[in-house]
């Protein structure tokens, strides 16, 4: 059984799987990290949103054998300390709004905000409804019209 | 022990009653506090008989039936200073555990943060007390948990009396400490053991009046939001249960099919991680199929995909919507017959799927003598009495753990995984953790029923004088858990009578909030019973969504032919002041009649239920700019572009809670009304996977930056002593102003829903042999 590297919310970790098996189910059920949940496992649903060095990414699609031993892995666990903070500002926002129902989606909605905001920060623009349109994130409690509120809260912060 | 007290009424001042009522403090080494409501003030005429909603709705049967053992519901003061409630509910995210931990702190002068709510165990000796449906949940716990609260306070104080040396009116209660007029206090953990009874014995509660309140009605977070946010709540499939390895069911073409044979289980047996194979018979409470347990799930899904399977079809083999709709229609009661000049329209609804994020999963551990479960389940003394006899095994060695559930939206009614993990840990004699793939759970899981409703409406002049309603539907499965009410409640009806259940809680939640003179809505189904054909649920909600959009669709189209506004029409014809005072608040906030471009309009719909009241107006765009716009693999079409939504509910505990659940309700309202359905073909449903059901997405939801203000959630002043219902409310006004806002924006009535249905099929249905796909392997290549 090959054996795969990565860093896994600054931490190192090795894992002797298949390298088919895709990364989701080694974070769930190999390494017991469950911030990313299962919500289709076909990347349709994004419960699984995590980060790649930075970028959202869903790890339900990914065979762990395409994960670099110098890929920086994040999942909900570790998103504040990329801030080094308590909380980062889209998990404060998320709670100023109370943004969650059942709260199932929100650790992949969140990482996904997370992406958005940052990836229109660089572009040097303000955040727009176009912008959250682009949200795959399925909530079907229908949590959406906070999370837009939460996340052009967040983006004045970050 | 003696007879109980009914319950006193005087005024408070706050001009909202303020009630006595008998409680209990338990024998136990803590101070336990119970509440008793079997003889609380009825909430309606004395006899529960089924008649109209206006004296007697399902809100009352269900609290009637859940207070027979309220004296079974205890609030625990703990020596940390802290209150334990272990709540007979489940939580599916509606905000329950919170809207449960404010009345408690509330009334014993608690912080918010030193109330633990867990969600209890099944406990077979509440009867009909731990049913999670029909949004009654705060309206019957409101009273329960306010009477144990207020007993558990009044012997703390006594208590502090005696130990302070002080006359209880010279002592203040405040965050958990009492405090004499001296400045002496004592904390209520170190009360705790003290003010245990020794024996069990009644006591009058003295509630809070409501004046006095300082949490309730005040906005308030989750109490589980930090543990959410940080990805720290637990859900069934996060729980480290040993042994408890991944399993998933390989499932049959045809909805209800039934494994027969394996062709190739040596070979899947010998597969990476796979440590068993096994047939699970398809019966009325196990879904079933091939079952696989394995290392990761990710070998459970390479291995359901290699089993070959020789199935025997379901019944629903061959039936298409087509189909459906014919026997709907060859079911539908006679109308009586008509008077004068008639509008009469038939409305279909089709199949919508009943899916939360969190797809049907549980834990279970069977062994010889004893069997543990864990899922999210809002029938769970139902599931632990009947698995109990399908293992034959006694009920007291079943144990039935209730989860945190990923939502529900009426999929929970039922404890289909938990059943079936049931079977399957039987099966292999070990433990086994059991998710359902999505596919399976689009597919194969309840919906909400297909049906077809038909109004008449008839008028002479400006007035209406008689209204009719025919509703036909595919059987509503009630049979799990409020069956067991129904029969209980309702002495006319035997267990069983399938029909009967159906007629009932239509008759119990159906109505017409106008004046319109002589009112018939009469049901019939077809398919009996429940699960023989298709696996149905009260998917948020049960009718009503569908009454309420063919009726709010038919009250426009007879106000046009009278001439007149919408709004200035139900004005003229409701019949409440409390459904006026809605409408009245909806309308002037969206500021109804304001002019609109070409191709956008408002819509309006009410709604009653839930001893609440609902108007909703929504604002559409079907421009072909917006109409056209495009979204990679996602359906895009009108866009609702705000909703303005009115709600009372009589009192409304957490308003925060309140105006989420009503939120969550508006973007249903908007999916059921222009996008999210099932496509029956072939005895199977095609659609499986959330980009093939389209549920509202972003791109579908009200815009809401500044200047734009997407929803709008107006919540009234309190004007009752009592909560009414939330988890549902917020779905059938506003899928009806959305589909009125349409007809304005287009000038065609829509007569089927959602209203997209019956376009060409936006997406390839995924194969149904194997009968889940494969995971992507492109998942780097969209990064962003």
């Amino acid at each position: 059984m090959p054996t795969h590297t990565f860093i896994l919310n600054d931490n190192q970790v090795s894992v002797d799987c298949a390298g088919d098996l895709r990364l989701l189910w080694v974070l769930r059920d190999l390494l017991g990290v469950h911030g990313p949940k299962y919500g289709c496992g076909l990347d349709v649903c994004k419960a699984c949103t995590c980060h790649i060095n930075g970028k959202a990414f869903n790890p339900c699609s990914v065979p762990v054998s395409d994960i670099q031993p110098t890929d920086q892995i994040t999942t909900i666990e570790g998103l504040p300390a990329t801030v080094g903070q308590a909380l980062h500002p889209v998990q404060q926002a998320w709670l100023k709004y109370d943004v969650a129902q059942c709260g199932y989606c929100q650790p992949g909605q969140i990482m996904a905000a997370v992406a958005l905001v940052n990836e229109i920060k660089a572009e040097g623009r303000q955040i727009s409804d176009a912008d959250i349109d682009s949200l795959r994130n399925i909530c079907r409690c229908g949590t959406y019209p906070r999370i837009r509120e939460a996340i052009v809260e967040a983006a004045t912060s970050m | 022990m003696p007879d109980v007290e009914v319950g006193e009424a005087r005024a408070g001042t706050s001009g909202i009653s303020r009630r006595r009522f008998i409680g209990y403090l338990i024998a136990a080494p803590t101070l336990v506090a119970a509440a008793d409501l079997r003889a609380a003030p009825p909430a309606s005429a004395s006899v529960p008989t089924v008649q109209p909603v206006d004296f007697y709705d399902l809100t009352d049967l269900l609290t009637d039936a859940a207070n027979l053992t309220a004296s079974l519901i205890t609030v625990t003061i703990n020596p940390d200073g802290t209150a334990s409630f272990a709540l007979p509910r489940a939580e599916v995210g509606q905000g329950i555990t919170t809207a449960v931990a404010m009345v408690i702190a509330d009334e014993l002068e608690l912080p918010l943060n030193r109330v633990n709510i867990t969600l209890s165990d099944a406990r077979p000796e509440l009867e009909f007390n731990q049913l999670t449906g029909g949004s009654n949940s705060m309206h019957v716990l409101y009273d329960q948990v306010r009477v144990a609260a207020a007993i558990a306070r009044g012997q703390l104080a006594q208590t502090a009396a005696t130990q302070l040396e002080t006359p209880l009116p010279k002592l203040a209660l405040k965050n958990g400490v009492i405090t004499a007029q001296d400045g002496t206090s004592l904390s209520y953990g170190s009360l705790a053991n003290a003010a245990a009874a020794s024996r069990t014995q009644a006591v009058l509660a003295q509630l809070k009046p409501t004046s006095q309140q300082t949490l309730v009605g005040t906005p308030q977070t989750r109490i589980d939001a930090v543990q959410i946010v940080t990805g720290t709540k637990q859900f069934a499939m996060d729980l480290d249960v040993p042994g408890a390895l991944p399993t998933m069911v390989c499932r049959p073409q045809t909805i209800n099919g039934t494994a027969l044979a394996v062709l190739n289980e040596t070979e899947v047996g010998a597969m990476d991680g796979v440590t068993d194979v096994a047939i699970i018979p398809h019966t009325q409470f196990v879904p079933g199929g091939v079952a696989v347990r394995a290392t990761t799930f990710g070998q459970c899904i390479d291995a359901v995909r290699a089993l070959q399977v020789q199935w025997a079809p379901g019944a629903a083999a061959g039936k298409s919507d087509a189909v459906v709709l014919q026997d709907l229609t060859g079911a539908e009661l006679p109308m009586t017959p008509g008077l004068g000049q008639t509008l009469d329209q038939c409305f279909t609804f089709y199949f919508r799927p009943g899916d939360p994020l969190e797809t049907n999963c549980a834990i279970a551990d069977v062994r010889p003598g004893s069997a543990e479960i864990w899922s999210a389940m809002k029938s769970p003394i139902y599931f632990q009495e009947t698995v109990a006899q399908i293992l034959g095994l006694p009920v007291s060695s079943v144990t039935a753990h209730v989860t945190q559930g990923g939502g529900s939206f009426g999929r929970h009614l039922f404890a289909d995984a938990a059943f079936e993990a049931a079977a399957i840990s039987k099966a292999m004699g070990k433990p086994v953790k059991l998710m359902w793939h999505r596919t399976d759970n689009f597919r194969q899981g309840r919906v909400h029923p297909m049906c077809t409703s038909r109004v008449r409406i008839t008028y002479l002049g400006s007035n209406v004088l008689a209204f009719d309603q025919r509703h036909t539907s595919v059987a509503t499965d009630f049979t799990h858990g409020l069956g067991e009410i129904l029969s209980a409640t309702l002495g006319n009806l035997p267990e069983g009578d399938f029909l009967g259940y159906s007629q009932s809680v239509f008759t119990l939640t159906a109505n017409v909030p106008y004046n319109f003179g002589p009112v018939t809505q009469l049901l019939n189904e077809v398919y009996h019973p429940p699960g023989s054909m298709f696996n149905t649920s009260s998917v948020r909600n049960i009718y009503s969504p569908e009454v309420t959009v063919a009726k709010e669709l038919m009250v426009d189209q007879v106000a046009q032919a009278m001439g007149q506004d919408p709004y200035q029409f139900r004005r003229s014809f409701v019949r409440d002041s409390r459904m006026l005072a809605v409408l009245d608040a909806a309308a002037k906030a969206a500021n109804w009649g304001k002019r609109m471009a070409p191709l956008t309009a408002q819509g309006i719909g009410i709604h009653h239920e839930y001893k609440g009241y609902a108007a909703c107006v929504a604002e559409i765009d079907c421009t072909p700019q917006t109409v056209n716009r495009t979204v990679e693999n996602g359906y895009t079409g009108p866009r609702v572009t705000k909703v303005t939504y009115a709600v009372d509910v009589g009192l409304p505990i957490n308003p925060l809670g309140l105006e989420a659940q009503m939120i969550g309700g508006i973007m249903d309202g908007i999916g059921q009304a222009l996008t999210y359905s099932l496509h029956l073909q072939n005895g199977y449903f095609l659609e499986g996977s959330w980009d093939n059901a389209y549920y509202t997405r972003e791109w579908n939801c009200p815009p809401n930056n500044p200047p734009s203000d997407g929803i709008q959630v107006i919540i009234m002043p309190p004007n009752q002593s009592e909560p009414g219902g939330a988890g549902e409310f917020g779905v059938a006004a506003s899928m009806a102003a959305v589909a009125n806002a349409y007809t304005r924006a287009t000038g065609t009535m829509p007569t089927s829903f959602p209203i997209n249905h019956n376009q060409p099929l936006g997406f390839t249905p995924l194969p149904t042999v194997p009968p889940i796909p494969q995971s992507p392997t492109d998942g780097l290549q969209e990064t962003f």
